[in-house]
């Protein structure tokens, strides 16, 4: 007798819940879900593309993690994540992958009488500073990079991310390229095991910490380290020039990077050759399936992202990411022929 | 009508047993992969490594526990102040202001706790107490190691101040309540025998209202341990065991608050679910304790009358 009613009132409130969610879903909305760091742009071009079209795009930033479950269980019409995924993983899961807007990722520092952009490093020097192997800002090998600089004679606080995020995978990723022993003591992830030093939570954590310990580095979004005009340190690139963090070196980066040698766009855009490649530079991408079981719901997201390829670059620019070039772009539409119906005809868009 | 409404009220409380069993199963679910590769073992590792899939919950736990004993520490002798001179020592007039401000201190969002303990706490923090600290207690035979290392500002003993001053509100409402039902009557007729305010206190209103106040600690001990944004700010957030309560640290609701939303990983994920078991066990744990501490304080009761 209980059972019998318990099993009536879930039914119930099933098809209670069921119903409020379809309502609030709305009919044509594009859904998505993943990264956190693109989510200040995705929601200011979902806001102008709304205006204009009167299709929503309606973004969970939830973590990069959760939007690629998101899109392999199907829940929404695309996923985002900050690292690619490897084309073994696409395959398997049936997915598209394609890069949508840039960023880099800024080695911030807090010396006292040093002007921003007075610092150069390079990317094995700034792997040791993180093992914890130099310890002092007067060290022999940052001196030597440094002539005519100041150096005081002070300690290095290391400063890292202690949430797991796209800025760590990208700068991880690159000091694992230009260091072997970084490679193998810590490694590339989202969140890696920090040989030194202390962390924050987000680039505000990692910020307030830089900015309030005197004589620390620490890595922070490109945007960010703009907008609260932080100390940014130079880097030598692959090509041996030290370059400044700016749109024009992460375009360079991406431009200079060899595309069409990474099947799924699996590619990161840490330490690409090119005179003005900044080497600490990333993309953020989305992840689409490739067979579309409603067909209407693909078209529509991929016009939002060829309308955002398209006009977004301006908004893009504003909130201080880089769009993609447009030689990138036309390999990306290249590879939208993969999202087909079920009788296999590609997608409009 | 009658039936249906015995019927309702059941079936909210079974409800809430079936939450807890499902959220229970569905976290032993989740965590099988680590449950089954690192066993009991999970419990003991200090090593949190993401990139070579090894996990270990000790560094977690350890701070969980120790930020929550700094703050019980300090919460507790403040609240048992606060609550006594609100309801037995504070002139009428001041009894309404005071009482609304710590209802209202609990009313902050943690987040904001958080914030303040960065920004504002930590650095004056830095400056100001941890240098004496060290110099203090830092030569000391025991206590020496607790206060080693650099003034950062952040780290377990910032940690446990700012869960102290989240809890106290708690604790402190809690104990003013049960303070308030002792009857007059009672404290009356022991101030008539000649008994001073402490005494009264402590013969009378204590004994009288012990599962009251053991209730209001154990609430706040159970806020301590799952805070997880105000921790997550000034902890430090490093995977590493280190005695000195003035380095990093992390704690279990941090840790997932930190990495679940990036954790890529089927293995990552997987030991962060198991942390989440793990801090489900911790708060049963502290809960059944509290209850058996209250069973046997009643049951000395009886014998004593």
């Amino acid at each position: 007798m209980k059972t019998l009613w318990l099993q009536k009132f879930i039914k119930c409130s099933a098809v209670g819940f069921g119903l409020a969610v379809a309502a609030a879903a709305g009919a044509a909305d594009i859904t998505g879900a993943g990264a956190t760091f693109p989510y200040p742009l995705y929601s200011k071009w979902a806001e102008a593309y709304k205006a204009k079209t009167g299709v929503g795009m309606n973004y969970q930033s939830i973590g990069s993690g959760g939007g690629i479950k998101q899109i392999t269980a199907k829940t929404v019409d695309f996923g985002a994540s900050d690292a690619p995924l490897t084309i073994e993983n696409l395959e398997k899961e049936g997915l598209v992958q394609f890069p949508m807007v840039m960023g880099g990722v800024v080695p911030v520092y807090k010396l006292e009488g040093i002007k921003p952009g007075e610092i150069r490093l390079t990317g094995p020097l700034l792997a040791d500073i993180y093992l914890g192997k130099i310890t002092k800002w007067n060290a022999p090998a940052i001196a030597a990079l440094n002539k005519g600089v100041k150096l005081p004679d002070q300690d290095i606080t290391v400063v890292a991310r202690s949430d797991g995020s796209g800025t760590t995978f990208i700068f991880t990723n690159y000091l694992s390229k230009v260091s072997a022993e970084w490679k193998e003591k810590a490694g590339n992830n989202t969140s890696v095991k920090w040989p030194a030093g202390v962390s924050g939570k987000g680039n505000e954590g990692v910020a307030a910490y830089v900015q309030r310990l005197s004589g620390s580095i620490g890595y922070v979004e490109y945007a960010y380290a703009l907008q609260n005009k932080m100390s940014y340190a130079l880097l030598q690139n692959k090509d041996g020039n030290f370059v400044a963090p700016d749109d024009k070196t992460f375009r360079a980066a991406a431009a200079n990077a060899d595309w069409g040698k990474a099947p799924g766009f699996n590619l990161m855009l840490t330490e690409q050759s090119g005179k003005d490649s900044w080497p600490l530079t990333g993309a953020t991408f989305i992840l689409m399936h490739k067979k579309q079981d409603k067909p209407e719901s693909g078209s529509i997201a991929l016009k939002f992202f060829n309308w955002a390829y398209e006009s977004g670059d301006k908004l893009a620019l504003d909130l201080d990411y880089v769009p993609m070039p447009d030689v990138v772009v036309k390999l990306v539409q290249a590879e939208w022929k993969k999202i087909q119906d079920g009788s296999g005809k590609a997608i409009a868009y | 009508m009658d039936a249906f409404f015995k019927n309702l009220t059941r079936f909210f409380a079974f409800f809430v047993f079936s939450i807890l069993a499902a959220i229970l199963i569905s976290l032993l679910y989740h965590s099988q992969l680590t449950l089954a590769k690192f066993g009991f073992g999970f419990l003991f590792v200090d090593e949190w490594d993401p990139v070579k899939e090894e996990f270990g919950a000790l560094v977690p736990i350890y701070g969980t526990l120790v930020s929550s004993a700094i703050a019980m520490i300090i919460a507790v002798p403040v609240s048992f102040g606060i609550a006594l001179f609100l309801t037995e020592l504070s002139p009428n007039w001041l009894k309404r202001p005071l009482g609304t401000a710590i209802e209202m201190l609990a009313a902050i969002p943690s987040i904001i706790y958080g914030m303040w303990g960065l920004f504002v706490f930590a650095p004056l923090f830095a400056e100001h107490v941890q240098p004496l600290l060290i110099q203090v207690f830092g030569p000391l035979p025991i206590f020496g190691p607790l206060f080693k290392g650099p003034a950062m500002g952040i780290g377990m003993l910032t940690a446990g101040i700012i869960l102290a001053v989240m809890v106290i509100p708690f604790i402190t409402a809690v104990m003013r309540d049960v303070f308030e039902l002792v009857p007059a009557m009672f404290k009356e007729s022991a101030y008539g025998l000649g008994a001073t305010t402490w005494e009264v206190v402590w013969h009378i209103v204590l004994p009288y209202t012990k599962s009251g106040v053991v209730g209001g600690i154990m609430l706040g001990l159970g806020r301590a341990l799952g805070e997880t944004m105000a921790v997550t700010f000034v902890i430090g957030n490093s995977h590493r065991l280190s005695a000195s309560l003035l380095a990093p640290g992390n704690s279990i609701a941090s840790s997932l608050a930190n990495e679940f939303t990036e954790a890529v990983g089927e293995l990552h994920s997987s030991a962060l679910i198991e942390l989440g078991l793990i801090l489900f066990l911790i708060t049963t744990i502290v809960l059944a304790l509290s209850k058996l501490l209250l069973m046997r304080l009643t049951l000395n009761e009886g014998k004593q009358s």
